[in-house]
């Protein structure tokens, strides 16, 4: 990928060109079907785990959300421990970051990373170094949404 | 000598009469296993950190190589290493540890090759009696620093590039005739160059324009001709990088042939390995050369090689703040020594 840098000189686009024609693309259509279908397996286990809360428990469909969540995130943690989840990202992409599994994997495998730093500086430090931007603009987005949604309610426009 | 604008001709022609070379176990699957002295099964080395790990690989290598010279470490004038992390502290503390004088380098992975232009040079001169020198970088600690921790599931694209495990080191000294050493004979240093590449996942791109810049200046000042080298081996340019340097050169007139241009990141793994376009880092073209390709010497199925290590000179902060990538390459020559 050439850089969006303003002052680029004749030569360097000139090269920037001549690389282009050797640089390997991102299969995407390729990398869409593979995410596609392990996005879609994770969500159907996801499925699996609430039912298996609603009829084995006392959860109803709306309550079983939280337990469900965190179950994922367990398992994801769990994988990304034994060294496996890293594997099923390369071939996944999208399809196993974009669920809640890989929000536990960004969290886990940091954390793993920094436990040589020691508990504090090392773990503490570091645990939310991938998944810290994903919290903020998570919880930043849902604020604003709630908050339009508040406004027309109160407009009456819903 | 100084030679043309930016060369050096060596004509005491030192010696490397000893090389040491470990690896990990990825290395250990990979198609060169039997070129490397020491492989590790795990990538903790027996280390709490990789960090640590990442030392004990160095510091392995150039006890194997003082070894194989039978010489005690008190006889080496000076150690010159580098790698890829911050303040180079694992080739700071093998050198504490091996208690030698030592000058630290950062030429990012193309620190080997620095490292052996520098210590021809003193070696040359009768500035040391004996010299070892050495790169070397572990796939985990390099990782860490560059990009994201090792379990994070990102997908990687098909440009990127996967780092080296393993260390080279190698013991020069000055020439005697008859000896049956491989020896270096010149070197070019290079200059930095930016083509205006920014994708950290596509180093090779951004490093061919140096190696063929070197390369083009070492034929220049040498005034050599391209076939006079059986083999001219790029650092780590990966695929990618590879395919644009030979298209470089052809099309500033240097006429090489395929097989005569070929790099130690495409070398050193098999293809089923999920390595993307090959491998990089700065023990990716000192375990190669001084494992693999003077082995091959050795066995006289080359003559004369280049070897050209190309690097990527850029941080995890400079990538991050939208800066290209400047890049920069040395050539060093090897060939047999006269019987």
């Amino acid at each position: 990928m050439a850089s969006n840098q303003k002052k680029v000189t004749p030569q360097q686009k000139s090269y920037q060109h001549l690389q282009q024609k050797h640089e390997i693309k991102r299969p995407i259509l390729k990398n869409c079907i593979k995410a596609f279908f392990v996005g879609g397996i994770i969500c159907v286990v996801g499925q699996a785990i609430t039912y298996f809360y609603i009829y084995f428990f006392n959860f109803t469909e709306q309550s079983a959300g939280n337990p469900t969540v965190a179950t994922m995130v367990f398992l994801s943690m769990l994988l990304t421990g034994f060294g496996v989840y890293d594997r099923i990202g390369q071939f996944a992409g999208a399809g196993s970051a974009v669920p809640v599994t890989g929000f536990g994997n960004a969290v886990i495998s940091a954390c793993i990373e920094h436990r040589t730093e020691g508990f504090v500086l090392g773990v503490g430090g570091n645990i939310f170094k991938l998944a810290g931007s994903v919290i903020l603009f998570g919880v930043f987005s849902a604020f604003v949404v709630a908050l339009i949604k508040t406004l027309l309610t109160m407009w009456g426009v819903i | 000598m100084l030679k043309g604008h930016q060369s050096w001709v060596f004509h005491n022609r030192p010696m490397i009469t000893a090389t040491g070379v470990t690896g990990g176990p990825f290395e250990a699957n990979g198609k060169l296993a039997n070129d490397f002295d020491l492989l590790y099964e795990d990538l903790w080395m027996g280390q709490e950190s990789y960090e640590k790990a990442h030392r004990i690989l160095l510091e392995e290598a150039i006890k194997i190589t003082l070894k194989k010279a039978n010489l005690h470490k008190e006889k080496v004038q000076f150690l010159f290493a580098g790698d890829l992390i911050n303040q180079i502290t694992p080739s700071s503390f093998a050198a504490r540890t091996m208690q030698i004088p030592y000058f630290g380098l950062f030429g990012a992975c193309s620190t080997s090759m620095e490292g052996l232009a520098l210590a021809s040079f003193v070696v040359n001169y009768q500035g040391a009696k004996y010299v070892i020198t050495g790169a070397s970088s572990h796939n985990a600690a390099v990782e860490k620093q560059f990009r994201y921790p090792t379990e994070y599931g990102g997908q990687k694209p098909p440009t990127a590039q996967w780092t080296v495990t393993g260390a080279g080191t190698a013991l020069l000294q000055p020439n005697e005739p008859g000896m049956n050493h491989p020896v270096t004979t010149a070197a070019t240093i290079g200059k930095v160059i930016d083509m205006g590449l920014s994708d950290p996942f596509n180093m090779g791109g951004a490093m061919a324009p140096a190696a063929a810049d070197t390369i083009m200046a070492h034929f220049r000042d040498l005034e050599l001709d391209p076939s006079y080298y059986d083999l001219i081996v790029t650092g780590d340019l990966g695929r990618i990088g590879h395919d644009t340097a030979f298209e470089l050169l052809n099309k500033s007139g240097l006429k090489l042939e395929r097989k005569q241009f070929q790099d130690c990141g495409l070398l050193i793994y098999k293809s089923n390995q999920p390595v993307q376009s090959g491998a990089s880092g700065a023990g990716c073209s000192a375990t190669v050369l001084y494992g693999h390709l003077l082995n091959e010497l050795k066995k006289g199925k080359y003559k004369r090689i280049l070897v050209v290590a190309t690097g990527a000179l850029l941080s995890p902060l400079s990538f991050q703040q939208n800066e290209t990538i400047p890049c920069i390459a040395h050539a060093v020559a090897i060939e047999m020594n006269e019987k």
